[in-house]
């Protein structure tokens, strides 16, 4: 790939903690290589910021490979920024050119407050797994991992969905900040596992509940979610919830 | 002084015996017992669990937001077992030996084999949590091979298998969480070890968004904190990994087990440039489906489609022919290097070899799937076309990264690989039964040294993380605990709560009151300069000497003209940061010590003095089969402890991949 420099304008949303009012601040950054990665270009930034005294910008990342779902910034109103299918510590330089401004927010949702700058608490989605995203069994013998034969189609399907990666994009895009489709992407990835099937019904209605309890707005089918995530967790996953929602409404056994 | 309790009787039947007749603690006094648990990836995350689900009261802590993001989220290519599901000779004995030998015979035989031991119980017990991985068109577990061995052992799911483990054992510690066996604590630090009566009794961590420093008591620590690799500056692991938890421990008297042992792995994408904050893995499970190369010709100008195939250089598949592009890691990194050092090299930086994947896509797969669909006579390009539609089965998210990282379609054109540093083998010292020589204080994971010798196999990590994890300290803890009983939970009021707190307190605010004009980055930059350049890839004497002095040197600097914005009590990633490294400078100059010491070439640690003619590492093992393990002594200072390995069943040979 030919390389480049380019010079740019950062608008970044600047919060002290939770409780304090956050407003946008304006940088300039010099001589960004194309083959930087976003983040790295921040670090740029902030290391210029410390030498000069300032505070730098707070901001959650970590594995910096598209895994681990700690980084999160809605860039010029679109979580992870432009790319398909991409966290935003995969978001190389060269997306952008000489000149260009690019507007950076934290993600915003009721459920998930502001921690400072551009971190964000999303502990509500451990809470809804704790409601019922697992499989009860304890440590121990279960049965040989090939006593079960798993219809090599559901095992994909289960895999696609068990990819997310809970960076909560899906939330940020969604303008009712629903969490429909994390939600579906754990039930549908149990669901259709035989592993998962003893508790159906009262997973998908527990892990509801938890997420209306946290604030989570309702799902209006507008499909923001499923445009922006970046593991292409799909909107067929919060078809399959709803059924299996309504299946366990009908027929709950506890 | 350092007893390995490794339990007497044949090898096969130590962990059988062990089990049979280890201390147990009754349900009803489990409730009264508290653990800490210090890390949520695979090794804390199943420890924890299975702890909650014995009836425990656990502690669970970690510096990210959730248990879900530990680094072990981020491996990639899979998990070994001794299952032979595919009939193709592989059993304990084999796992056990070819961990043993991939180490370079620098691993106690008895912990290995019980890791062999205990790898089918992980197979099953992760299936039933439901990880998906690969099947057959059968509804059966699929497998692949992995650098280093000859038979196909490894469980994967696509290139994230770390991933849905780590979802599996985070799952079930939140079910813990929610049954309230297990509190978990997000977005903490531990930053020390409390000490009663010479046991660990509990730890002091800073909740990172508030500051604060909290007091936490355990009847015992369990550090599952994962590897040091970052000492480094660039390598594969997280930008959050660190020393930090460990170093603390090593230096309440915890022993540091081989420190220098690192791991370089081949297949990372290369450097472009000063800003490069990390580097990434491109998993070794692609070696079985590239074949690795460089041009004949020094500083050929040509593209690498352009060069015909007589003009390239298959040099593992030269060098080594049996097992060719399937050496162990640390044999193919040193071959990278060499050939990059002689002038070979390709790309921009000239740092990097060629990982080709076009062969495999025709001749493999292509082939395979034109048979399996009756094409008679495909072309290449079909072949081509059916061929990426495996690779992108088996390999799609790495191919993807490998594109966005670097702009170049990996299935067009070869991918351009180098060695980087990926994985720490060493870590603290501990017995057979994880705990380190401080009661009550164990090491689990990455964070212990004990199961990979000096090389770590491929696919072995998960294995050994999720043992510690689920099937060993389960029983190891019961034994220490079961004497345990009658100890009352230590109020955190406790003077030495209070004292330890305080000494943490003291170093936070002097961090703080340098105010200097230097950056963190900038002394974490160079400390993994001075690190990669004489304690890398290849080390002699010399180069180490000048490299402790260059770290005692950085460490004045650091102490003296850091700066760290912002204050306290605040969330403040800057200061956290400092801290780490102001560990990491501490433990580099360690790790140059062991590598100075061990004046033998064996596994990931190349001393230059001791090669043989065909520059190939050369064992010593009248002289060093040997654990080092070091006690700290007060500031750049300390003594070696030497645990000599007695090998009763694996031969010691010198390693041959030829
Ligand atoms: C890119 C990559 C790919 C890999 N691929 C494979 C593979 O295919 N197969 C294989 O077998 N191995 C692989 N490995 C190695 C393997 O993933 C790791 O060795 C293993 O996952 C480590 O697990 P762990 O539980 O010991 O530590 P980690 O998963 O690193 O977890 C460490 C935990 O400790 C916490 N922590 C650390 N310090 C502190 C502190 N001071 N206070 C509080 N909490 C703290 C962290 O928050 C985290 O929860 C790979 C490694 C990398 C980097
Ligand atoms: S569904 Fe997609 S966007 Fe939502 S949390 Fe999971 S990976 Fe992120
Ligand atoms: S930092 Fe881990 S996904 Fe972006």
């Amino acid at each position: 790939m030919e390389h480049y420099l380019m010079n740019l304008t950062l608008k970044v949303w600047r919060q002290a903690n939770s409780n304090a009012k956050g407003k946008f601040e304006t940088f300039k950054v010099k001589d960004i290589s194309s083959e930087m990665s976003f983040l790295e270009m921040i670090d740029v930034l902030n290391e210029q910021m410390i030498r000069e005294g300032h505070d730098p910008i707070a901001f959650d990342h970590d594995c910096r490979e598209g895994i681990c779902g700690m980084c999160s910034m809605y860039i010029d109103g679109r979580p992870h920024g432009p790319w398909h299918a991409n966290t935003v510590c995969q978001l190389h330089m060269r997306a952008y050119k000489d000149g260009d401004t690019i507007v950076i927010e934290p993600w915003r949702a009721n459920a998930f407050p502001v921690i400072k700058d551009l971190m964000v608490d999303r502990s509500a989605f451990d809470r809804i797994i704790q409601a019922g995203g697992y499989v009860s069994v304890n440590t121990g013998s279960p049965v040989d991992a090939n006593a079960t034969p798993i219809q090599k189609d559901n095992a994909d399907a289960a895999f696609a969905a068990a990819a997310c990666i809970g960076c909560g994009a899906c939330v940020a895009a969604c303008k009712n900040s629903s969490a429909m489709l994390f939600v579906s992407a754990k039930v549908s990835h149990l669901a259709l596992l035989p592993q998962g099937n003893p508790e159906r019904k009262s997973r998908v209605t527990n892990m509801i509940a938890q997420m209306d309890k946290e604030g989570f707005g309702s799902c209006t089918n507008t499909g923001a979610c499923e445009a922006v995530c970046p593991k292409e967790i799909k909107m067929s996953n919060i078809a399959r919830l709803n059924n299996e929602y309504l299946v366990a409404g009908l027929t709950i056994d506890k | 002084m350092l007893n390995s309790k490794i339990p007497a009787g044949a090898l096969d039947q130590k962990w059988v015996d062990y089990k049979g007749h280890c201390k147990l603690v009754n349900p009803a006094n489990k409730r009264k017992l508290e653990v800490i648990v210090v890390g949520t990836g695979l090794a804390g995350a199943s420890a924890a669990a299975s702890l909650g689900e014995l009836g425990y009261k656990v502690k669970a802590f970690c510096f990210q937001d959730s248990p879900r993001r530990a680094h072990s989220i981020a491996a990639q290519g899979g998990i070994n077992a001794a299952k032979n599901y595919q009939n193709d000779g592989d059993s304990v004995f084999r796992l056990f030996y070819d961990t043993i030998k991939g180490g370079d015979y620098r691993a106690r035989e008895a912990n290995v084999h019980r890791l062999a031991e205990v790898s089918v119980n992980i197979i099953d017990q992760c299936v039933a949590q439901g990880v998906p991985f690969a099947r057959e068109y059968g509804g059966l577990l699929n497998n692949r091979s992995f650098g280093g061995t000859q038979v196909k052992r490894t469980f994967y799911a696509a290139g994230q298998t770390g991933q849905q483990l780590l979802i599996g054992a985070y799952q079930a510690l939140e079910r813990q969480v929610a049954l309230g066996n297990v509190h978990q604590y997000t977005r903490h630090e531990m930053l020390d070890v409390v000490m009663v009566d010479g046991k660990a009794r509990g730890i002091i961590a800073r909740d990172l968004v508030t500051g604060k420093l909290e007091r936490h008591f355990g009847h015992a620590v369990l550090l599952c904190t994962g590897g040091y690799g970052n000492v480094f500056y660039l390598s594969t692991n997280a930008m959050g990994s660190n020393v930090t938890a460990i170093w603390k421990a090593h230096k309440k008297g915890a022993y540091f087990g081989n420190p220098c042992f690192t791991q370089i792995h081949p297949t990372c994408i290369p450097v472009t440039g000063d800003h490069q904050s990390k580097l990434t893995l491109m998993s070794e499970s692609l070696r079985n489906d590239g074949r690795i190369w460089v041009p004949k010709q020094k500083d050929d100008p040509r593209k690498a489609n352009d060069i015909p195939e007589e003009e390239r250089d298959y040099y593992l598949e030269r060098r080594y022919p049996a097992f060719g592009n399937l050496v162990p890691r640390d044999v193919a990194s040193r071959a990278a290097k060499e050939r990059c050092d002689a002038g070979y090299g390709v790309g921009t930086t000239k740092q990097a070899v060629y990982l080709d994947f076009k062969f495999n896509l025709i001749n493999k797969y292509g082939k395979a799937e034109a048979n399996k669909h009756g094409i008679e006579n495909p072309d290449t390009e079909t072949l081509i076309r059916l061929g990426k539609e495996v690779v992108k089965e088996e390999y799609g998210n790495l191919f993807d990264m490998y594109e966005k990282i670097t702009g170049e379609n990996p299935y067009e054109v070869p991918m351009r690989i180098y060695p980087a540093v990926h994985y720490t083998m060493g870590g603290l010292w501990v017995d057979y039964e994880l705990m380190t020589n401080i009661p009550g204080l164990y090491a689990l994971g990455e964070a212990n040294f004990s199961d990979h010798g000096a090389n770590r196999l491929g696919a072995s990590a998960l294995m050994q993380g999720l043992a510690d994890g689920y099937f060993v300290i389960p029983y190891t803890i019961g034994n220490y605990l079961a004497d345990d009983i009658a100890t009352k939970p230590i109020p955190t009021t406790h003077e030495a709560f209070e004292q330890t707190e305080k000494a943490v307190a003291e170093r936070i605010n002097k961090l703080m009151s340098i105010k200097g004009d230097t950056t963190v980055e900038t002394y974490h930059k160079r400390l993994g300069k001075i690190m990669w350049e004489k304690c890398g890839m290849a080390r002699n004497a010399q180069g180490l000497k000048e490299a402790i002095a260059e770290i005692q040197q950085l460490k004045k600097e650091f102490w003296s003209n850091v700066r760290i914005p912002g204050t306290i009590e605040e969330m403040n990633p800057e200061l956290d940061k400092a801290g780490r490294v102001a560990d990491f400078i501490e433990l580099g100059e360690l790790m140059c010590q062991d590598a100075l010491n061990r004046n033998e070439s064996c596994g990931g640690h190349f001393r230059e003095e001791s090669q043989t003619e065909e520059g190939e590492a050369k064992r010593d093992d009248d002289n060093f089969a040997y654990v080092s393990a070091w006690e700290y002594k007060g500031e750049s200072a300390w003594e070696l402890h030497k645990e000599a390995l007695t090998f009763e069943v694996a031969k010691l040979t010198q390693r041959s991949y030829k």
